[in-house]
Order: structure tokens, then sequence, then C-alpha cells
């Protein structure tokens, strides 16, 4: 079936006329609708404008017209703008809110073809490792829907392993891309801070969210990130630096390219599985001719602490808009302030109240310096200890999370530990360094486990090489989880 | 007892550009509500600002009008509180690295010259404009994210006058510079006061007490006379002041206390991750330096000391700084500017205002009103014939000269000529003759007259005179 | 740890119920006590980083672009009255 195609088979099979843009998008739909109910990764889509799209396509391509992405289904995440469209971040409190424009992304996307449709699942905000907190419900993991997909772009990873997409856009802030990317075999790439423009991403965490692409594999990543980088006139913090043609760096070779292994991330509850399968993918690597190099990133243990307190901070102003004045589900109050506390009150789901009240203490007058600025500092530190580590090394490998998916509800009542399984994520948001999840193997219950490439600032086209050279030299790509 | 006031201002002045701060949205007063709003300046989730260019350069060029320093690291912080009309309820400002820091304004004031330090002027965003009804509130987003330079004084001021000549001095300074058009009426120039009153010859500060709602400068300066003496009655007996903010009721001519929560100062201002600081580059300051233009005050002495001008002709100058540019463009290294200006000043100035004719639209050259003088000067034409020919210029942008020629304007200075104007008049006025050989002088003036008439006022009147005089006396 | 829940919910405006006050308050404290753990470190002299991708004087031209049309501006807003968005009646 179309649906289950990669992005390059089915511009493949477009081309040659075996399958229109129609059939594809057709697949997905159908698809969704057959298995949709149980996964919960989609939030909302519209067919019949998701076909009108694919038509245009089709047209498209009978006379002539081509587009890296032309005629190809592509789910978003929640957060993203798409105009004429709801934008809800799986909250509440956006209530029946309607975007009046589309984000950076979205108009390269159409630019190059993409079918846009269907908003995915996440967590409220891309506040979660788990897409547990969605005023929409659960999304599960379709290797077992019994487990939590990852998150905050666990409707993105769905989605994509499950067929119902042929890719997606998600958002990394601490690793919710590469995290859901593991948890639900598919390929996951958080771009370099600033490679990707975020006007029309809802913001999170400014300083640390990234859009990227979750795929079926490198290629594909490749193809995305291609098509979505790039400098942009409505972000200040987009780069200029030229975007080199990422396709053509998959040389399927790794000779020569050093890879370090951090010393400080054999950490405790670090699982034997995840562990054994990246050490086997870190072989297979080797035995293709790249150099191991142990190295040390000593500030590592200090990383979930500087996040949790630079994300919240940053999320406590992000989310200030939300207070039913301009748009969202306005509760109402005899005065402004009574209108605003009941509207967020009542609108933000409890994980995203927490971290704006966490955001908001920190920020506040005389905790300032011992918490914001502080963290400020050990951030510098984190990113000298990966622009001194890649000095040595090109790419560092680690595992992308402890462990495979856990069981939903399992942590909710928990915060801190579900923020300490993002240990392996989050310092590249903190450095602004690009990484990539790829499979690398399953659990003995059949949970999938992700091996996580980081690189230098900009040096997406080694790290999508290695990823490349390590999914072709195995398989795991090529299994699907059964689901019908 | 004796007291004294500390004053200190903080002005926020809108910047004239173009669009606003950080969106293509325009910067325009009286649109239609909620018509120049985008994404980025209604706060909708997703939207980006991207600083404008201009507002930083008419920060710097405004930092340089104001004799600040415009260090060469300023950047964005989020200052964070709820209100209605705050669009993504944090304001984009610069907290500790503004555009520009460490000033001054120097202006006329109780017969010297009055200084007040600028602490600093720095830029940040407007937000939008509330409407009150009887039941509910109504916002516009027009003027949210138009750029604004707030300036700050340090309490330098020591009276209400002081603040009020301070700030007339400042709307000067920054139309003169071109930065804002300070329209009270618009909202484009809004002041607040901190004031604190203490015995005099005291050091340490009173308590501070912040004044807002002045919709002009003398409510400004009346708000200032009537805290003052609120204060000194408060201390008088025996009360405490507190530090607080007041809200100025025009209407009723007094401050009221604000109803403040205690902790709506927590503004939890933190660096905003969305903007990157700004470093000008020393090219960048000297392409901005180029726009500085000479303050009012700088002016108007140099008006008097090199063109020799009366302190009025200089203030009319200086006042309106185009027809103060014109004159320095015309009179140029002439011989006789302070006659120039006088042109300038009676006749020009006059003539706009009666046609409704811009100096940039002027016919006539640069040459011609110094050219005009310069005929009078030389004895070619009488200073009523000028102001004909001026009148044709004006009309037509011939050359004075040219006007000269073509209507056989020039001054008859051979007595040959004039004998026969002289004796006509003589013959037909025997009145006047009998007058005058009885001694009344002034019998001899209306004789001049009459030449004059008769020559069409070609005829040089000292010439004339001394004919006269001659015949009647030969 | 103890943490004034009060004040901090009232400048982010945020109403919670008793319920949701028993239950955040000691994960808050929890998590505020993990973080005390960057008090190890010594930051003496450390420039703080506020932006992760270096960059400076990033600006735009001042230039016109589009702005939405009053009825596009308004389409989302929960009440409006003659072109404004309205709010409960703002007291000083
Ligand atoms: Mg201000
Ligand atoms: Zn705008």
């Amino acid at each position: 079936m179309p649906n289950s195609l990669t992005i390059h088979r089915l511009i493949e099979r477009l081309n040659s006329g075996d399958v229109t843009s129609r059939q594809a998008t057709e697949a997905c739909l159908n698809r969704i609708q057959s298995i949709d109910r149980e996964l919960n990764a989609f939030i909302g889509f519209d067919s019949e404008e998701a076909l009108t799209q694919a038509d245009v396509a089709d047209k498209t391509r009978a006379n002539g017209g081509e587009g890296a992405l032309l005629g190809v289904p592509i789910a978003i995440k929640d957060a993203i703008a798409v105009k004429d469209h709801p934008l809800n971040c799986a909250s509440k409190i956006l209530g029946d809110f309607v975007s009046p424009y589309d984000a950076t992304v979205i108009r390269k996307l159409r630019n190059a073809g993409a079918i846009v449709f269907g908003r995915v699942n996440m967590d409220e905000f891309a506040m979660g490792s788990s897409t547990e907190n969605s005023s929409h419900g659960p999304s599960r993991n379709p290797w077992n829907i019994k487990h939590i997909p990852g998150g905050s772009s666990g409707g993105s990873a769905v989605a994509v392993a499950a067929d119902e997409c042929v890719a997606s856009l998600g958002s990394d802030t601490g690793g919710s891309i590469r995290q859901p990317a593991a948890l639900c075999g598919c390929v996951g790439l958080k771009p370099t801070y600033g490679r990707v423009s975020r006007y029309g991403l809802v913001a999170f965490a400014s300083s640390l969210d990234q859009i990227g692409p979750l795929t079926k594999d490198v290629r594909d990543s490749a193809t995305m990130l291609q098509v979505i980088a790039g400098v942009d006139d409505r972000d200040s913090t987009s780069v200029s630096e030229a975007v080199p043609d990422y396709s053509s760096n998959l040389t399927g070779d790794v000779k020569g390219l050093r890879i370090g292994l951090p010393r400080e991330y054999q950490v405790d509850g670090l699982d034997s599985e995840v562990k054994d399968s990246v050490n086997s993918a870190v072989e297979c690597l080797a035995e293709r001719g790249a150099e191991i190099i142990e190295i040390s990133l000593p500030h590592t243990e200090y990383a979930i602490a500087t996040y949790y307190i630079i994300a919240t901070a940053e999320a406590s102003a992000n989310l200030a808009r939300f207070e039913g004045v301009r748009y969202g589900a306005r509760v109402n109050g005899s005065d402004p302030q009574e209108m605003n506390s009941k509207t967020r009150g009542i609108g933000f789901g409890e994980e995203v109240k927490r971290r704006i009240i966490l955001g908001t203490y920190v920020l506040s007058s005389g905790y300032y310096d011992a918490y914001y600025l502080r963290a400020q500092k050990v951030r510098t530190l984190i990113r000298e200890d990966y622009l001194k580590a890649f000095e040595e090394v090109d790419l560092i490998a680690s595992p992308t999370t402890p462990t495979p998916a856990f069981k939903i509800g399992e942590k909710v009542d928990d915060p801190l530990q579900m923020y300490l399984s993002d240990i392996f994520t989050i310092s590249c948001n903190l450095a602004g360094l690009c990484g990539i999840s790829i499979p690398c193997g399953f659990s003995k219950h059949g949970l999938p486990i992700g091996l996580q490439l980081q690189g230098r600032p900009f040096g997406e086209p080694d790290l999508l090489r290695c990823a490349h050279t390590y999914e072709q030299a195995t398989d795991w790509r090529n299994k699907k989880p059964k689901l019908d | 007892m004796e007291y004294e006031a500390v004053i200190g201002l903080e002005t926020h002045v809108q910047l004239k550009t173009h669009t606003k701060m950080w969106c293509g949205c325009a910067n325009e007063y009286g649109s239609e509500p909620n018509t120049n709003v985008c994404p980025v300046c209604l706060g909708l989730p997703g939207a980006l600002p991207v600083p404008n260019a201009e507002a930083l350069r008419k920060t710097a060029l405004t930092g340089f009008l104001l004799n600040c320093d415009v260090p060469s690291y300023a950047k964005w912080d989020r200052k964070n509180y709820f209100y209605p009309d705050n669009p993504k309820n944090y304001q984009l400002t610069q907290l500790d690295f503004p555009s520009t820091v460490s000033g001054c304004v120097e202006f006329e004031f109780g017969g010297g010259v009055g200084k007040v330090r600028v602490n600093r002027a720095h830029l940040e965003e407007d937000v939008g404009k509330s409407f009150h009804f009887s039941d509910f509130s109504g916002v516009d987003f027009n003027r949210a994210g138009v750029p604004l330079l707030e300036i700050v004084t340090e309490p330098d001021i020591s009276s209400p006058d002081m603040a009020y000549e301070y700030l007339n001095a400042l709307k000067s300074i920054l139309e003169y510079g071109g930065v804002s058009d300070c329209d009270m009426e618009k909202g484009q120039v809004r002041c607040d006061v901190n004031i604190s009153v203490r015995q005099k010859g005291d050091t340490e500060l009173g308590e501070k007490v912040e004044i807002k709602n002045m919709n002009s400068f003398s409510g400004v300066r009346r708000a200032a006379r009537y805290e003052i003496s609120r204060q000194m009655e408060v201390i008088e007996s025996g009360g405490e002041l507190v530090q607080e903010t007041r809200r100025w009721d025009d209407d009723a001519g007094i401050t009221d206390g604000m109803r403040t929560k205690e902790d709506a100062h927590d503004y939890r201002y933190f660096p905003d991750p969305d903007l990157m600081p700004h470093r000008p580059s020393e090219e960048w300051l000297a392409a901005v330096r180029e726009e500085v233009v000479e303050l009012p005050l700088a002016r108007k002495r140099r008006f008097m000391t090199s063109f020799q001008l009366p302190e009025s002709g200089a203030e009319v100058l200086v006042a309106d700084a185009r027809l103060g540019d014109y004159f320095e463009e015309v009179s140029g290294e002439g011989k006789n500017p302070k006659l120039v200006a006088n042109w300038v000043i009676n006749n020009l100035r006059a003539k706009l205002v009666e046609t409704g004719i811009s100096i940039a639209d002027l016919k006539f050259s640069s040459t011609a009103i110094p050219e005009l003088v310069g005929l009078v000067e030389e004895g070619q034409i009488s200073s009523s014939i000028a102001q004909e020919i001026f009148a044709d210029m004006f009309e037509t942008g011939k050359d004075p000269k040219v006007i000269v020629e073509e209507k056989g304007l020039s001054q008859m200075s051979d007595s040959g000529d004039l004998e026969a104007f002289c004796r006509d008049a003589i013959e037909a006025n025997p009145g006047p003759v009998d007058d005058f050989r009885k001694g009344k002088e002034t019998a001899l003036n209306f004789l001049k007259g009459q030449v004059m008439k008769a020559s069409r006022g070609k005829a040089n009147p000292q010439v004339v005179g001394d004919l006269l005089v001659k015949i009647l006396n030969g | 740890m103890n943490v004034d829940l009060s004040r901090v919910v009232r400048l982010a405006r945020i109403e919670l119920t008793s319920e949701e006050e028993h239950r955040i308050s000691p994960q808050l404290a929890a998590v505020l006590r993990y973080v005390e753990k960057l008090k190890e470190l010594n930051v003496e002299g450390v420039e703080p980083t506020a932006h992760a991708v270096p960059l400076e004087n990033v600006l735009r031209e001042d230039e016109l672009r589009v702005s939405l049309t009053q009825e596009e501006a308004l389409s989302n807003a929960p009440k409006t009255v003659n072109g404004l968005f309205v709010v409960p009646k703002i007291v000083e």
C-alpha cells in the first residue's frame, strides 16, 4: 500500500504513474480510519481538503511539474500553524482557534508539493515525554498499545510508524522528536538550532525548540530537512548558513568518521537491552570504518536541572498569551485578572500548569540569580563540553532513551521521574546541536530501541551519512508493527 | 520649614517609522481599530518578532541628540505582566543593556541654562489602546508593537516649571532630529513623573511617588505642583509618605492613589530568546552620526553670534526648522545675513503662510533673496520696489535682476533725470513749498513722496531729497 | 523547600483548585530540591548562555507587509464590539 512507502519510493511510483497522489492520500486516510481509533495519533484532519490537494498534485505532475514532496501526504504536529486549520497544541485553552496564517515550514512543504494533512497528537504545549498530557487523550504505541509512544511528538511518531502518513513534522525541545521516534521505531531528526524556522511553531521554550521530521528512513529525513531548512526573515534566530545537499551526502561510507562515546552516559537505570543494542550498533559502525573514541561530557548530570529551569522559565512567558483576550476558550470573570486566572486554571492541563508555575517561580524576585541565571551559566558549561568533544570527534553515539517505552500511566504521578528519562536527549537542545534517532533493535517484549547520534552545530551531513550507513547495514526499518 | 522637590521624568515617545517594531504592520495613527495588526503584533501562537532596523537607527540618533553614549552591545528582555492591552503579556524592552545611556538635555531656563541628565533612552514596544464602556472594556491593537523610546532622566529637576521646560526642549529636539512627531494628541508622547519632597539641605531622597495619566505638558506641570504641595502638607501634618503610584485626575486637578497589588511589580525580566543582541558596528554608528542635526538651543546661539541676528529673529528661525534651514542655505557666505534673515522671516514666511506653498516648492532660486538684498544695498532699487520684485519672483521664479530689467525698475539716481520730477512737484504743490520755506521741515517729505510716486518708486529718495532742497533754496 | 504557591500562581494568573494545590505543591518542592544540584557547581566568571547559536544584528528593513483584515484579526476573539476585542471592564 502506498501509505507504507517511504517518501523516495512513493515519489518513484508517483513519477512512474504506478500510483497517484490521490491513491496515496486515500490509503493514508483509510489506514487512519481502520486503526487510529486504537492509536489516537490524529487530533483532526480534513479528508476532503487532503484529497483536493492530492488532485492538484496529480495535475501538477501530469503537467510536468516537480517538487521534492509533490503528492506526498505529511502529517503535522498540532503545534504548527496551518492557515485556516485549527491549532490546539492538544490543549483545551485554545478552544476553537483557527490559524489565520501558515508556519514557514508549512509554506515550504507546500512549495515542495506536499499534501499537508492532519493534525497529530502531542503532549499539551509539547510538555511531556509520553503524549499522555493531551486534552485529546493519550496516543498509543503501535508496537504495544498498552505502552506510551513517547512524546511530546508522540502522534507524529505513531502516524509514521503505523503508516498513517508517509512522513510527519514534530518539534523537539528536549528530545520530543528523537524520543518518540526511538520508542515507535522510526527516524526522528532534530536539526541544529536555527537551521529550521520556528515561525508558526507555538513556542514552548524558544531557545530550545526546533522543528524536525519523523520519517520511515534516513533518506526521507534528509529529503524533509532539505525542504524545511534555511534562513527565514520572520525568525530572527534562524541562521543564514548555506543549506547543503543532504541526500548527496548519503554515501554509505563512514570510514574515518570519529564517533564519541560519552563516559557519563553510563547512567543508573540504563536498561541492559538498550545498552546491548546500542553497543552492537556502535560495533557495526566500527566495522565499517568509523573510529570509536571514548569522550567525556563532565556536566551531563546537570543537564536535566538546567533544562527544567530554562525551559519552564521561557514557557512561563511564552504561554502568558493564552489568557482569553484575543482567542481561545475564555472563562468569564468579573475583571480581566479573574477572567485570565480562571481561563488559565481551567484551560491548561496539570503538567502545563506545573511547568508555568515552576518557570514563574525561578524568574521571580529573589530567585532569578539562584535559579535562572545559574542555569544559563551551567548551560554554557554544557555547551563548552560538547564543543570541546567535537574537536576530537565528529559525532556522539548513545541510546536515545534509557529504556524502551514504558506503560501508559506508569509515571504520570511522578513528574520528576518522567523528567529524568530525558537524560540523553536534553543536552543536544541546550547546546544547540543536531541529533537523530534511528531504530537499532527491539526489546524482548518487542518494543523498539533507538540509537541516538548527535552532531556539531550544522553537522547534519555527517549525522545523516552515519545514520544512513548504519540503517542500510541493518534491516530494523523493514519491521512493521502488527496492527490489523 | 523649607522644602525642595526632587523630580525625575520618564517620557515615552513613539518613533517615526513606517512599520512597527517587530512586524511589517503600519505604524499609523487613526486607522480603523484592529486593522494594522498581524499574527506578530496580535501575539498569536507561533508568531515571532524581527526588529525594525530603522527603529534602532532612530534610537541611536536620539542617543546622539541627547548627548548619550551608544554602547557596543544592546539586548532585549521580556518584562512580564498581564494586561488586556499587552498582547503577549510580556513587553519587549531593554533592561540592563539599553541602546543608549548617560546623556543630558540643556535648555533655557530661569534666565540661564537648565541641564537635566538622561540616565538612558531605551527602545521598547507600545501596547494596544483600551476603551472603557459602562460595563466592559474594548481593546484596539493597532498601536501594539509601535516602537517606543523610554527616556529616563536623573532626578535633576527641581520644580514643575523646570519639568515643563525640559519637556518642551525634549520635544523640540526629537522633532528637530526627525525622530518623532511628538504629537501629544495622538499619544505619541506620554510622560510619568517621579516626585519626592525633602527638607532643603537634606541629602537623602524622600519616598518616591510616581504619577501617571497626564495628557499634556501643562498637565505634567499642574500635577507636579499639586503633588508637591500634597506631599508637603502630609509632612507638615506629621503624616508619613509612602512609595506609591498615583493617578492624575486632570478635571479634578488632583492625584489619587492607584489600586496596585503588592507584587504587581515582580516583572520577572529575562533575556528574550527570540531576539538576538544588537552590536552596532563603527560603520553603522558613523552612518547614524551623519544624521545628527544641530540642536535648537545651539542653533539659536549660533544664529545670534555668527549672523548677528536678534534673539527674536533667531527664535523664529529655530522654531521653524525648515525655514531656518532655508535661511542657512540662502545666506551662505553672503555679505548681509541679517538682511537676508529679515526677508526670510518677514516676507517669505508671510508669503508661505498666505499661499500654503512649502519651501521645497519655491520657484525662485536660492540666490534670489541675497541678490534682492544686494540690489537694495547697492542703491539700485528702493526697498518698496524690492517688495514688488519679491512678489514677482515668488510668483514667476524669475531672478530679481531679470525683473528689474524687464520692468525697468532700476532706481533713478541721476540728478539730471530726477530734476524734472522735482520741478513738477514744486510747481504742483505751492502750499507745501510755502510751508517748507517757512521752515516746516516735514513739508519736504511730502514733496519727496510726490516725486517717488511720479517716478513709480524708482527715484532714489536720497538724491531726490538733496535735489529738492537744492532747487527750493536755489 | 517551601514554596509560596499562592504568590506564584497569582503572578502566573492560574487559578488552582485546592486538590491541585495539594498535589502540585509537593511535586514542585521535589523538582526544586532536585535542581538545587546546580549549586554544587562553581559558576564564577562563566558567561550565561541565552541563545544556543550566537547571532547578532538580525534586523529587518522598515518596509510594510500586508496586515490581517479586521475580520481575520477578530475571527478568533471570544467577544468583540465595533472592531474591538471585548474584555471585562478594566478597573485601575
Ligand atoms: Mg517602559
Ligand atoms: Zn503586526
